[in-house]
């Protein structure tokens, strides 16, 4: 069963069309990259998926039934994301952030807050405790009671993963999750990746360092100005000739070393 | 630092410490001397009179024994204690020259107090002012005996506080407290004078004790201490605070201030859900806290009013409550879309339409409802069950005028309020407060409804207010429209902000200071608001983040390490974001 059916969304902003009739099935387990230049449009493409936009064309459907307009009605439905410029709470701990995630999932109320009966302690203690295992699942078990702007880069795109996973999505959208990382933070994310994946939970991803797309993905898609140029596996995309003119650039140069 | 510090420092050089202890003796001596020529101040101002005027020149000046033992930061307590000292000096010799009648009534030891002030201030100006390598809070050895006096820390913390607050509320300006000396003597009185200046003086020593404390960590030690055992300060708190109408021996007018400090610092509190927490700047917060007393005001019985119901308290403040919850919510549905400086703007607009409207309801230019600029007055004395507020008592051998049962009843509201406060921001709801605060997209983006939690916080903060001005009209006696200006509103924020954005204390602290300062100003007379205003700018130049800021928001101050992630920022981030 596919996780995510994305058709023909389109998004406008005026004059310019940002994303052109671009469709993207992902079926459950799987990880997926989306690819292009700057500008392709695959950062707004992830705005239509997670409500932050408004697609002008198009239908998205999660697990089959349509995904509601607003972004947290989305993540409550099951589709998380991260950000290309990394988004934390900065002032709240590592742990507040993740727990900060947590909201869809619990239910405590004002009053509940003000009264604090049994429930209320069972379901803080809870949060607390899924909050925990998450920052160990990410590699960040011992700083979750620093700052997260304290945090150094690599672990804020750690943290940044964690807290969208506390809120249980069924699909994870990750936007750059090696952006400015060196060789050894990018083989912690692959891994960090794959073990996403061996949770159950489909992961699209856009990336701009091949290796770590070419290695990792099941799927890879291709956009270039705002379309869909090609979707297939890392060996069709990678020898396709349309894709090394639009983006990869000819054999001889160093296609690995992008950023 | 600026230039022509760091070139005075090098001129004096290693003899800044010589010269501020010579200059510390010399103030040691002058202090314990006469420092006035005739009765008009109290034992002629030696040490047995006035409290702050001599008695902190002399400890100010004992702080520089710190320079004989090299402590951490003992150079920039003394620098603190220096110009303090020198201040409330020089501040104490012109009081006493003015109201005396010239120089010829200062006596000896006020010139040598003064000269000796000056050398210790240009010593203690000459040493280094470098803040030394922060370290973690000292904690006691670990003997038997830590527990127990951890313990009478954090209660003789709050012992002190009260004592402070105590003192400083003893020292009457003699325009509002004593009215009889301004009658008999006519327009300026030498005891308000004297009263004023002391009153400066005290409020001078105190902030160059917090300085020094602050300076040598003491601050920080205590604050790390009074947090392992919660319990045990919020009990001494609760016994202070309830302990207080028993040191006023019948003193109406100061617990009639206590009071409505009380119900200044619950607005404050829930003001603190609103600004502090989730980051909306609401302006026009006082007119919430109006309605709340206009809705206790109509419905309390007083002829006055044009609803002529009587309905009781314990059901009023409810009432109340959820009348201005629900302006609240009303407020609030439309406009929380805006963001940042667009919801202050309408804010600001709904306070001065509250007041305009509550002007207008006269029965002439509008419904009649509030009796326009009157306003409703002559408010009953509460009662609750066969308990009438109104009562004096005598307990234990003391005095408790009326105005005692209305500090109480405060004193609950406020208790209230503030667990309220506390439990919601350890809540999950809490958090998500912060979150939007933080970054509303990402919030949004992590599956909190933002629009739904700030119209919470909003109408939260509503009613609270509400809660807060039911209390208020009661003390008050009335409610008229000109008690929710805007000034009102700047006010409560003022003290969110001085006090420490997102905590208790630091709301407790701020609204204590805006409501206490402008009172004992009086004498300033039209200069009050300058002086005010010119106090705020120094509080918020040297201490951004509040006098008891949270832990999060001291951080986000004083942080060094926070350019780290900037600077691993990776080139090439200039993709389009929503």
């Amino acid at each position: 069963m596919s996780v995510l059916e994305a058709t023909s969304v389109t998004k406008r902003f005026g004059g310019l069309t940002a994303v052109k009739d671009v469709s993207l099935v992902v079926n459950e387990g799987e990880v997926v990259g989306l690819i292009g230049p700057n500008g392709a449009g695959k950062t707004t493409f992830f705005n239509c998926l997670t409500g932050m936009e408004t697609p002008t064309a198009g239908s998205v459907l999660y697990k089959g039934s349509q995904l509601p307009g607003r972004p947290d009605l989305i993540t409550k439905a099951g589709v998380a994301r991260t950000f290309q410029n990394i988004r934390l709470f900065n002032n709240m701990t590592a742990l507040e952030n993740v727990m900060v995630g947590r909201h869809t999932r619990t239910k405590a109320g004002v009053l509940a807050a003000v009264g604090r009966g049994p429930r209320y302690h069972r379901e803080e203690r809870e949060s607390e405790e899924k909050a925990r295992e998450l920052l160990t699942f990410v590699g960040l078990g011992r700083v979750g009671d620093e700052l997260a702007k304290s945090l150094p880069y690599g672990d804020q795109r750690r943290l940044e993963i964690a807290r969208a996973l506390a809120t249980e999505p069924g699909l994870l959208l990750l936007d750059e999750p090696t952006a400015g990382m060196n060789p050894n933070e990018t083989a912690a994310a692959r891994d960090l990746v794959r073990a996403v994946q061996g949770k159950g939970i489909a992961v699209v991803l856009i990336e701009h360092d091949m290796r770590f797309v070419f290695g990792l993905c099941d799927r890879v898609a291709v956009l270039v100005q705002g379309e869909k140029l090609l979707e297939g596996s890392p060996a069709e995309v990678q020898s396709d000739e349309r894709v090394i003119a639009a983006y990869l650039g000819k054999p001889t140069e160093d296609t690995a070393g992008e950023s | 630092m600026t230039a022509a510090g760091s070139s005075y420092r090098r001129a004096v050089g290693s003899q800044a410490r010589v010269v501020a202890l010579a200059g510390a003796v010399l103030l040691v001596v002058g202090s314990v001397l006469p420092w006035a020529r005739f009765s008009g101040f109290p034992g002629k101002m030696t040490l047995a009179g006035p409290g702050g005027a001599r008695i902190g020149p002399l400890l100010l000046a004992l702080v520089a024994a710190l320079l004989l033992r090299q402590v951490p930061g003992s150079a920039r307590a003394v620098r603190a204690a220096s110009t303090f000292a020198f201040l409330i000096t020089g501040l104490t010799v012109f009081f006493i020259g003015y109201s005396g009648g010239g120089a010829d009534y200062v006596n000896a030891g006020a010139w040598v107090a003064l000269a000796g002030a000056l050398v210790y201030l240009l010593g203690g100006l000459g040493l280094d002012p470098s803040r030394p390598a922060s370290s973690p809070p000292r904690s006691l050895p670990d003997a038997p005996w830590a527990l127990p006096a951890e313990w009478l820390l954090t209660a003789g913390s709050t012992a002190v506080a009260l004592y402070v607050f105590v003192h400083g509320l003893g020292i009457q300006s003699a325009n509002v407290g004593r009215p009889n000396d301004v009658v008999i003597r006519g327009a300026i009185s030498i005891n308000a004078l004297t009263n004023d200046g002391e009153f400066l003086a005290f409020l001078l020593l105190l902030i160059g004790l917090a300085l020094v404390a602050t300076r040598l960590g003491l601050l920080a030690d205590l604050s790390a201490i009074t947090k392992k055992h919660p319990t045990v300060f919020l009990a001494a708190g609760m016994i202070a605070a309830t302990a207080f109408p028993f040191t006023q021996n019948g003193n109406g007018y100061a617990l009639r201030i206590a009071a409505s400090i009380g119900v200044f610092a619950a607005a404050a509190v829930g003001l603190n859900i609103v600004v502090g927490l989730a980051g909306l700047l609401d302006l026009g917060y006082i007119a919430f806290f109006g309605v709340g007393a206009y809705v206790a005001a109509l419905v309390s019985g007083s002829v006055t009013s044009t609803i002529h119901t009587h309905i009781p308290f314990v059901f009023v403040i409810f009432l109340g409550a959820a009348v201005a919850g629900l302006f609240g919510i009303l407020l609030g549905a439309p406009t929380l879309r805006l963001r940042g400086d667009y919801l202050a703007i309408v804010t600001l607009g709904f306070g001065e339409i509250f007041r305009i409207t509550a002007n207008n309801l006269d029965g002439n230019s509008g419904p009649s409802l509030t009796n326009g600029p009157n306003g409703v007055s002559n408010i009953p004395d509460l009662t609750i069950g066969s308990f009438s507020f109104g009562d004096n008592h005598h307990f234990l051998g003391v005095d408790l005028p009326f105005q005692a049962n209305y500090y109480w009843l405060e004193i609950v509201v406020l208790v209230v309020v503030m667990t309220a406060f506390l439990r919601l921001s350890e809540s999950r709801i809490g958090r998500a407060w912060v979150a939007i605060r933080e970054d509303e997209l990402a919030a949004a983006a992590t599956g909190i409804n933002t629009t739904r939690l700030k119209l919470l916080a909003f109408a939260l903060g509503a009613t609270l207010a509400g809660a807060a001005g039911t209390v208020d009209a009661h003390v008050v006696k009335v409610a008229t429209p000109d008690s929710f200006t805007f000034l009102e509103s700047a006010l409560l924020l003022a003290a969110v902000i001085l006090g420490g954005m997102g905590t208790v204390p630091g709301a407790l602290v701020g609204a204590t200071i805006l409501y206490l300062i402008p009172e004992k100003l009086r004498f300033l007379q039209d200069l009050r608001l300058l002086v005010f205003g010119v106090v705020l700018v120094l509080i918020m130049r040297f201490r951004p983040e509040g006098l008891i800021p949270s832990s999060r928001r001291k951080r986000e101050f004083h942080d060094d390490s926070g350019g780290a992630d900037a600077l691993s920022m990776p080139p090439g981030h200039g993709e389009h974001m929503a």
